[in-house]
């Protein structure tokens, strides 16, 4: 008996040494179920290290799918009530010390959010990485002791933000744990790194992710979640400008 | 005998005055282009140090090197301690704190939402402090079109242009988009209390003042300052003054590290302003001496026409049997004397006109309509010690020098032939 379930395990071990690896497509897929959510609820604190000094920002966000998403800014007292709002391809934030809601676009899409090392635009990024970007995989490669597949993105329409992206995929959780994306020219605008992944139900979540601008000499943007709510209820008024003012 | 020749110059117009108002027109006209030339370069270095950097600029070592881009996150904290110790270092100059900013001015309509919006290029000054000499030094009382200065707080002064583009009358408000310190998004709230008007193509179209106490508040720099500018209190601008100023600032920081240090420049490190000097002053001299070159040659050939056209008198002098060496000295003393007065009254209406020309000055804008660089639209001339000399020399000396070569056809006179040219 011991010697036939030795021999099942064995058996087990080297079918799965020999299972074809996962397209490139099917890895993306992947990632996107993975990262895409329907409903969640997020409180989140980015800490700025910026070349004078760090600063922490927190903030609530309740999103909904990849279309909507309401964020409110907690702390530091400056930023406390101000407020953003994504529609689809549209985004406003408002200033509770104007009693102004603007409408962010065109250019000052990619001005730093809060002065972080996110841009509006990297916010506004909303479609599935797999309808974008034509991908194909690179390599594999161990990254903190995961084993990660290399994907090699490159954007579809050249509408994207970021022409192409070089992202490191967790083979077990399917979750991004580092990624370097570029301009056209080549140039490396942005990297994340994920720090920490944490497990929500049935999802991976990266709880702590640092995120560097390439074109910014600071010290890169700490985003840590600090709690999270999936397929939470969330009124269907929130998304509206009308609730920015409340 | 210089009183017999000066009568003979006032009494016998017909072989003075022509050489008395070439002399005149020459002199007159290498003075007052000399003094238009100094004041347009005086107007270009007034306008770029008041405007935009100051007779000697401090920043912040990191700063400077990206100063193309503004980068108000590497400006100068402690901006008030700053000032006081340079005010106590330096007591024969006058200190200001400014913040030079980018964003999106945007008006609101009755709902609150945009109906107009136009990228702003602003200067945040100390508008408010009584005795601020910002307001001076920005001639801000001169160039107000509309409305008036800002008194209150969140009011402040948009470029006409800008005004009648976003359809924003004085009283109104609207909402200025900008980054703050810490590269954030911020937005404030301002009143327009009046319009102006630069006299640059470029500040023209997008150009906006406001008091740095609402700017700070609003770009979230509190007791920064993106730069602070320092004037000599004569309002002059010598380069060695202000070398000595940098030198003895500088040396105190000399070997310290920290990019936020801080460094400062004088004028002519600011960038252009170094090619500028250079150009102006080339400019200067080749224009100058090419018109003196051609204003030398009209005045000794007037010379040279007013003696030979007196060969008979020369005969007539000779053979009454006055000496051919006093005949020529007399010529050198009469041309001396005219080019004395030619030079004086050349100088006098050059000096008349030039002083004009720098109360008054001319009004080009029509001429700069499309040129979007940092340039006055009235021309002014200025004054300087060189004018004083500068046409008086040559006035002088060419038509002295053109009666010397010329004159010496009277050694070769004989008087023998004067009778035959007589008869004839």
């Amino acid at each position: 008996m011991k010697r036939i379930a030795l021999a099942l395990l064995a058996f087990a071990a080297f079918a799965a040494a020999q299972a074809p690896a996962p397209s490139a497509e099917t890895i993306l897929d992947r990632v996107d179920a993975n990262a895409v959510p329907g409903n969640k609820i997020l409180i989140s604190e980015m800490t700025i290290h910026g070349r004078r000094d760090s600063r922490t920002v927190k903030s609530k966000s309740w999103v909904q799918g990849q279309e909507k998403a309401f964020t409110e800014y907690l702390d530091p007292p400056r930023e406390r009530g101000t407020k953003m709002l994504k529609l689809g391809d549209q985004l406003w934030t408002y200033s509770p010390d104007t009693d102004r809601t603007i409408s962010i676009s065109g250019h000052m899409l990619r001005q730093s959010v809060m002065g972080s090392d996110l841009s509006y635009e990297d916010m506004m990024e909303d479609r599935k990485l797999r309808n974008a970007y034509a991908v194909k995989v690179a390599g594999e490669e161990p990254l903190d002791g995961r084993s990660c597949w290399v994907l090699e993105l490159t954007s579809k329409t050249g509408e994207a933000a970021y022409q192409s992206r070089k992202s490191w995929v967790d083979k077990e959780r399917y979750v991004v744990l580092k990624e370097e994306r570029f301009a056209k020219s080549g140039k490396l605008l942005k990297g994340l790194e994920v720090k920490s992944v944490r497990r929500v139900g049935e999802r991976w979540v990266p709880d702590r992710v640092v995120f560097r601008d390439a074109l910014k000499q600071g010290g890169g943007t700490e985003f840590k979640v600090a709690s999270i709510e999936f397929d939470a209820a969330i009124p269907e008024a929130l998304f509206s400008k009308a609730s920015l003012r409340k | 005998m210089i009183r017999f020749l000066f009568k003979g110059i006032l009494r016998d117009r017909s072989r003075s005055l022509f050489p008395f108002l070439v002399v005149t027109t020459g002199v007159f006209l290498t003075v007052a282009l000399q003094c238009y030339i100094k004041g347009a370069e005086i107007n270009v270095i007034r306008t770029n140090a008041n405007l935009l950097y100051g007779h000697v600029r401090i920043m912040t070592r990191a700063y400077t090197k990206e100063i193309a881009q503004i980068p108000n996150d590497l400006a100068l904290t402690g901006a008030s301690a700053l000032q006081d110790e340079l005010k106590a270092a330096y007591p024969d100059m006058n200190w200001v704190a400014r913040i030079e900013f980018g964003g999106l001015f945007d008006v609101p309509d009755e709902k609150g939402e945009t109906r107009a919006q136009a990228p702003v290029a602003g200067l945040a000054v100390d508008l408010r402090t009584p005795g601020s000499p910002e307001p001076g030094l920005l001639d801000l009382a001169k160039i107000l079109v509309r409305g008036r200065l800002p008194l209150a707080p969140g009011e402040l002064l948009i470029s006409e242009e800008l005004s009648q583009k976003l359809g924003l009358p004085i009283g109104g408000k609207a909402t200025l988009i900008g980054t703050t310190m810490n590269g954030g998004l911020t937005m404030a709230n301002f009143t327009v209390s009046g319009t102006i008007r630069f006299g640059m193509r470029g500040m023209d179209r997008t150009g906006l003042i406001a008091d740095i106490a609402d700017v700070r508040k609003a770009l979230d720099m509190a007791d920064a300052a993106g730069e602070v500018l320092g004037f000599f209190a004569d309002g002059l601008y010598p380069q060695e003054r202000a070398d000595t100023v940098a030198a003895s600032f500088n040396a105190r920081f000399a070997g310290k590290p920290g990019e936020f240090l801080p460094v400062l420049q004088t004028l002519k490190d600011q960038p252009d302003m170094e090619m500028m000097f250079s150009r102006l002053n080339d400019v200067t001299s080749i224009i100058i001496f090419i018109f003196l070159l051609a204003m030398s040659l009209v005045m000794w050939n007037a010379g040279l026409v007013g003696t030979l056209r007196r060969y008979g008198e020369f005969g007539v002098r000779l053979a009454i049997g006055e000496d051919k060496g006093r005949v020529y000295r007399s010529l050198l003393a009469e041309s001396l004397l005219i080019g004395l007065l030619g030079s004086v009254t050349g100088t006098v209406l050059g000096l008349a006109f030039s002083y004009y020309m720098q109360v008054h000055g001319i009004d080009i804008s029509a001429l700069l309509k499309g040129v979007n660089f940092l340039m006055q639209t009235v021309m002014r001339s200025q004054i300087t010690p060189a004018a004083f000399f500068v046409g008086f020399i040559p006035g002088l000396l060419a038509s002295l020098i053109g009666t010397a070569i010329a004159g010496r056809a009277v050694y070769k006179r004989q008087t023998a032939r004067l009778f035959k040219e007589l008869e004839s």
